[in-house]
């Protein structure tokens, strides 16, 4: 059995602070998502009516369901993009240029947003495109696809080489070896990075808001429009329902890595 | 005559690396192959024939290429140079998964998301073998293997030694021609070891298979092959049986690396019939017996294993007319070493060298055992040494 040691007084302190940093604001707005009132600073007692509120707003639950379809397919392709761009990265061949390209690679991830965003739509602007679902799909794919380059890259490289190279000498070709071998355990990596995808492009306000085209914003878009003309308390209500699925995906996320750790190898970093 | 052993070894030395006409084809032929990583040399015009059942090993410091070799072998890496012959096919460029070989990983290199019986069904699945065949493969190997009860399990959920049998087991499954195994019994314990290469030779015997094991463990490789390849900087210094490695070293650097040795440089003064005399510094003058391959003047190095020298208080009686037969220097012990099994006496020699003795504790309750700062002799006769080039 590990040890547990005893937190000292300063550390409780501490740690009470960051965690009521970090989570009083969130927790007051899940409260007063449950608030009666029509004011939002004034607390009138428990009720569902700005659940009820939100599932008649059919503005509302337009943007929303866009939000999804955007952050679901945005994460599968950044997925599949990035996983192919981590496995041709540390697996592959040393060519040159490598470092540059990796390096490359994760340029968006400490890229300002408004950066990204503005460079896409100007892309958008000189190729023509409707601006839209595909556009908006499109630039959180060019935002999310580092991260899950990331989350990969890091899980193949606590990967034995030799465990390929044991499937290539039990009959293996090498793509055969990839499939048998490799993918299932990076598959942990694998979900882990489309979990942080979605959740990635499910909250992203500032590409989205370059991006995308009249008559087709996504959530975080139209809340911000609404919550400029004044704060409704429905909106308390949508952001506590996007804060559960958030906190849905991150836990399946980290349960994934967790998997991934119990077999004896590092954990994808979440 | 016990001068007899340095000879025949000697002859069967020099044709040791080369080719075997007598026994046929070999199954496996490396012929001048080469690798070189950037400019780093790591396999030089290595040449090797191995013949249909062998326990060979390769045996070398770590860096000197065995593991490269070893590689080149499985399929993992392409040689630069060379051919490597398969029962007279070329299978240099071949890919891992189209040679008739199979590899046991250091590692052991386990798929760690598979069971036991997945694991070692894993080469026969993919060799299209039927579903029931398989299973029966499975129960053999298992059984081979000693792991019955265990199929169920994850790699994670057995012992090192286990996995180290599941691993031999995943490589003998496919039958393959040829087995290499890449320090197999490093990551297990010195008792387990022990007991793990007794059922690895008895494992080979049995089947009758060519195994090439790669090692730095010059105990093993001893102890296991029946001949040993012996590799410097990407070179083989020396291919002999065990005992003609130990007892015939072709050269200074092998004689040191495979076990302990006495060495006395020194130049040749005459020529006796079959024996030599050699003057060394540090030891005096000493008589050995003359090496088959005809050596020229000039300086060599004479070297005696530990446990060849024999230490007694007095001078060795010498049996009339064989005066001449024993080296005898004079000295003081300089350090006991204990080791249960025997003892190493470092000896200072009066001529001004140290020498090292090794001696069988043979005797329980010894009153006889030497203590240090006391006067001994240590002796030895000719044929104990080896001339070696300096």
């Amino acid at each position: 059995m590990r040890k547990v040691s005893r937190l000292s007084r300063f550390n409780i302190a501490s740690l009470a602070l960051g965690l009521a940093f970090l989570y009083l604001p969130i927790l007051i707005l899940v409260i007063y998502s449950f608030n009666a009132s029509r004011l939002v600073t004034v607390w009138g007692g428990w009720s569902l009516r700005w659940y009820h509120e939100f599932f008649n707003d059919r503005a509302m639950i337009e943007a929303a369901w866009m939000s999804l379809r955007v952050a679901v397919s945005s994460a599968t392709i950044a997925t599949l993009l990035g996983t192919l761009a981590a496995v041709a990265l540390s697996r592959g061949e040393r060519f040159r240029g490598r470092t540059l390209f990796s390096g490359m690679l994760y340029a968006p991830l400490v890229m300002p947003e408004v950066i990204t965003g503005l460079s896409l739509l100007l892309l958008f602007v000189a190729l023509n495109a409707e601006r839209g679902f595909w556009t908006v799909t499109i630039a959180h794919t060019t935002l999310t696809m580092c991260f899950v380059a990331v989350v990969v890259q890091s899980r193949l490289g606590s990967l034995d080489r030799s465990l390929e190279e044991a499937a290539m000498d039990l009959g293996c070709d090498p793509v055969r070896a990839f499939v048998a071998v490799t993918l299932p355990l990076i598959a942990p990596a694998i979900v882990a990075g489309w979990m942080l995808a979605f959740t990635l492009s499910l909250d992203d306000l500032v590409i989205a808001s370059f991006t995308t085209g009249p008559g087709s914003a996504p959530l975080p878009i139209r809340i911000y429009s609404e919550v400029r003309l004044g704060v409704k308390p429905e909106i308390n209500a949508i952001c506590t329902l996007v804060i559960a699925l958030i906190a849905v995906v991150i836990v399946i996320a980290s349960l994934a890595s967790k998997l991934t750790s119990s077999q004896g190898e590092s954990a994808a970093p979440l | 005559m016990t001068d007899e052993l340095p000879r025949t070894d000697a002859a069967a030395n020099a044709a040791g690396g080369d080719a075997h006409p007598a026994a046929g084809q070999p199954l496996l032929r490396i012929e001048g192959v080469a690798k070189t990583f950037g400019t780093f040399r790591a396999v030089d015009g290595v040449s090797l024939d191995i013949k249909a059942g062998e326990f060979f090993a390769l045996l070398g410091p770590s860096g000197c290429g065995k593991t490269t070799l070893l590689r080149m072998l499985a399929g993992f890496e392409a040689p630069d140079e060379g051919r490597i012959l398969l029962g007279g096919k070329d299978i240099a460029q071949a890919l891992p998964h189209e040679r008739p070989i199979n590899m046991m990983f250091q590692n052991y290199a386990l798929f760690p998301h598979l069971s036991v019986r997945d694991n070692i069904a894993f080469g026969l699945k993919r060799a299209g073998m039927a579903r029931a065949d398989i299973a029966m493969r499975v129960a053999e190997m298992v059984a081979l293997v000693k792991l019955e009860g265990l199929e169920k399990r994850k790699p994670d959920q057995l012992s090192g030694g286990q996995r180290q049998r599941v691993a031999l087991a995943r490589a003998l499954a496919r039958r393959p021609q040829l087995l290499l195994l890449d320090e197999p019994l490093a990551a297990l314990d010195k008792k387990l070891r022990e007991s793990t290469q007794g059922e690895l030779m008895e494992l080979q015997r049995r089947l009758g298979m060519t195994f090439i094991v790669v090692t730095h463990d010059q105990e093993e490789a001893m102890t296991m092959a029946s001949r040993i390849g012996v590799m410097k900087a990407g070179k083989l210094a020396q291919v002999a049986s065990p005992r003609e490695l130990y007892e015939a070293p072709r050269s200074r650097w092998i004689a040191e690396f495979v076990g302990d040795i006495n060495l006395f440089d020194g130049e040749s003064k005459l020529r006796d019939g079959h024996r030599l005399i050699i003057g060394t510094r540090d030891a005096g003058t000493l008589v050995v017996a003359e090496p088959r391959e005809p050596i020229g003047a000039g300086r060599f190095a004479v070297a005696i294993r530990p446990e060849k020298i024999k230490l007694s208080r007095r001078a060795p009686v010498s049996e009339a007319g064989r005066e001449t037969a024993i080296n005898s220097l004079d000295g003081v012990i300089a350090d006991i070493c204990y080791l249960g099994g025997t003892t190493t006496y470092k000896v200072k020699l009066d001529a001004g060298g140290m020498v090292q003795a090794s001696v069988a504790n043979s005797v329980r309750l010894d009153v006889h055992a030497y203590s240090l700062n006391q006067h001994v002799v240590a002796w030895f006769t000719p044929d104990d040494c080896v001339v070696l080039p300096s």
